[in-house]
């Protein structure tokens, strides 16, 4: 089984240039360079139908060809290494292992939409990928990968690390190019969109570390082998993980399709002695939850959707029968809350409601109208009444919840307390 | 006052972008690197010179919640509140250090030496529980190791 991004990380250790090459890296530049238009870099990746890693599963290739080819002025790149979605732990295992794959990977990514600049965006958390990637980049300015006439070649680029200071905010593409302008990371309206009017007002592209990993593989071995790797019809191999009382959470580089039952037994080893399996959020907190009845389901883009929830990030967090699913969903709103960027009313003020009416439920005063309230604000919150997606993805947990395990809201209501015992801050 | 330093390093930054004004979160950063916080008067000194206003540069330092606008102690404990460590025993681990350091959220201990504060999801949700102090990441724990690993900071 083929895992193009992982299979040269090894635990603990980071690849350096020199081993970088010795396994067959920056050759996919130099082929890009020497035998390829930009444009049939971005026809490439379009046709490996390669979607993004971040989340929203939009065509990476897609994206790219919006960008205007024929501007004057400066265009941009920005890797998003601001992984904070909770339960999301897939993009420090690229970052700390294998920076040079990320870097060459946006070089092509910079070579195809012709930007001269580019930043890595990365969360302050991580401070050993900040160590690893600030070498990353001297390593590639001095071997001539990054800088003036890259490899020879007409074409040049400059990459920044920079690092954040905080807020799950930075990782929405625009509320990222403000933070990366100096302002508050809040959003900004759409259209126009970064591709044509994205950092300082110029065409700018955003990509998730993963898929950004992915680029020099596809240009090395071709569209149809990216297609082989997946069992589905979204191409590739995905990072999945698994947390929560399993008995060997982790992450692991798998075909795309493989099922929620696959990875939860045979990856993570099945549930901890005493506990079992109730439902699982299958790409981070902001993703509805699927329940036994869909282990089966193949974690791609289209499946997991069909299913009533969304891929995601591809990590999943599992909730087992001895924790209050009440007290789950409040841990949820109560970051989605505080991470709200203040800057819309309905998330401004709604997420916070929520907020207070699931305590309120676990502290045993809970109502019957407190459940009417939760459910009016999953459509109130939900998509095309915010400005940006962080409350409808607030509320895609709290819905299916709802739906799911509704006895247990009952019985938070009926018996005037946490029926688990559990606390909640 | 900024000092000879922190107004060089920030020069540095202003050389790096198009307008003076999107240098303000490294500048930030480069004054709470020297001090461990930002006051009010290195509010308005920054703002001074990236020609902003205070208000201004305020409104940025206030939205992210690792520029400290209030003093800290000499290190920083950032313990993880998201779900994957809720699920795997973060109200251990928060009563555990509330009780070892006698302080609640958002305070600091009498001796200076430590700054207790939540954080969201630190990223590391397979070795969850997990929490930060300074720069060090701290995984796996249990209400146990707790003791150890703050005996590692003076």
């Amino acid at each position: 089984m083929e895992a193009p991004l992982t299979s040269d990380i090894q635990p603990g250790l980071s690849l350096d240039l020199r081993a970088y090459e010795a396994l067959g890296g920056y050759q996919a530049l130099r082929k890009a360079l020497q035998q390829m238009a930009p444009q049939e870099v971005t026809a490439l990746i379009k046709e490996s139908n390669l979607r993004g890693r971040g989340g929203a599963g939009f065509s990476t290739g897609m994206k790219w060809s919006f960008v205007p080819m024929n501007v004057k002025g400066p265009k941009y790149l920005v890797a998003n290494a601001d992984e904070m979605e909770p339960g999301t732990f897939k993009d420090r295992w690229l970052l700390e292992g294998n920076p040079h794959q990320l870097i060459e990977g946006m070089i092509l990514t910079a070579y195809a939409i012709q930007a001269t600049t580019s930043f890595v965006f990365l969360r302050w958390a991580y401070k050993e990928a900040a160590q690893v990637i600030r070498k990353a980049l001297s390593e590639a300015y001095a071997a001539g990968y990054l800088g003036n006439n890259i490899l020879g070649k007409d074409f040049s680029l400059e990459m920044h690390l920079h690092t954040g200071v905080g807020r799950y905010m930075c990782g929405e593409e625009t509320a990222l190019l403000n933070s990366l302008e100096g302002k508050r990371a809040v959003p900004r309206a759409k259209p126009p969109f970064p591709q044509i009017s994205g950092l300082f007002g110029h065409p700018t592209i955003v990509n998730n570390v993963e898929t950004l990993c992915f680029i020099p593989h596809i240009v090395n071995k071709g569209a149809a082998w990216f297609q082989s790797l997946s069992r589905t019809g979204d191409g590739g191999t995905k990072i999945y993980g698994v947390s929560g009382r399993v008995n060997k959470p982790g992450a692991w580089e798998l075909p795309m399709g493989v099922t929620m039952r696959e990875l939860l037994e045979d990856y993570a080893g099945g549930m901890q002695n005493g506990y079992r399996f109730r439902g699982a959020l299958p790409g981070g907190a902001s993703t509805d939850f699927l329940t036994a009845d869909h282990l089966d389901t193949p974690m791609d883009f289209t499946a997991v959707a069909a299913a009533g929830s969304r891929l995601g990030t591809g990590t999943m967090v599992v909730l087992d029968d001895q924790t209050c699913p009440v007290g789950f969903v409040h841990n949820l709103e109560h970051f989605f809350a505080q991470e709200s960027c203040g800057f819309c009313t309905p998330c401004r003020e709604g997420l916070p409601w929520t907020e207070k009416i699931l305590y309120a439920l676990e502290q045993g005063h809970g109502t019957e109208e407190d459940l009417v309230q939760l459910e009016m604000h999953t459509h109130l919150l939900g998509p095309g009444n915010t400005f940006c997606a962080l409350a409808p993805g607030a509320m895609e947990p709290l819905q299916s919840a709802l739906k799911y395990f509704r006895e247990d809201f009952e019985q938070h209501v009926h018996e005037k307390k946490c029926p688990y015992g559990n606390h909640t801050h | 006052m900024l000092t000879q330093t922190e107004i060089s390093k920030i020069e540095h930054e202003l050389q790096q972008v198009p307008v003076k004004k999107a240098a303000v979160i490294e500048a930030l950063k480069i004054v709470q690197q020297q001090r461990r916080w930002v006051s009010d008067e290195n509010v308005e000194d920054i703002a001074a010179l990236l020609g902003m206003s205070a208000d201004e540069v305020d409104s940025v330092a206030t939205f992210y919640n690792l520029i400290f606008r209030q003093p800290v102690g000499r290190h920083v404990i950032l313990v993880c509140d998201s779900i994957s460590c809720w699920v795997m025993g973060y109200e251990n681990i928060r009563k555990t250090l509330m009780e070892l350091l006698q302080i609640k959220y958002g305070q600091t201990t009498p001796d200076g030496r430590f700054t207790l504060l939540p954080n969201a999801c630190l990223g590391t949700c397979d070795h969850a529980p997990a929490l930060m102090i300074d720069e060090d990441l701290y995984r796996d724990l249990n209400g146990k190791n707790i003791g150890e690993i703050l005996d590692k900071y003076e």
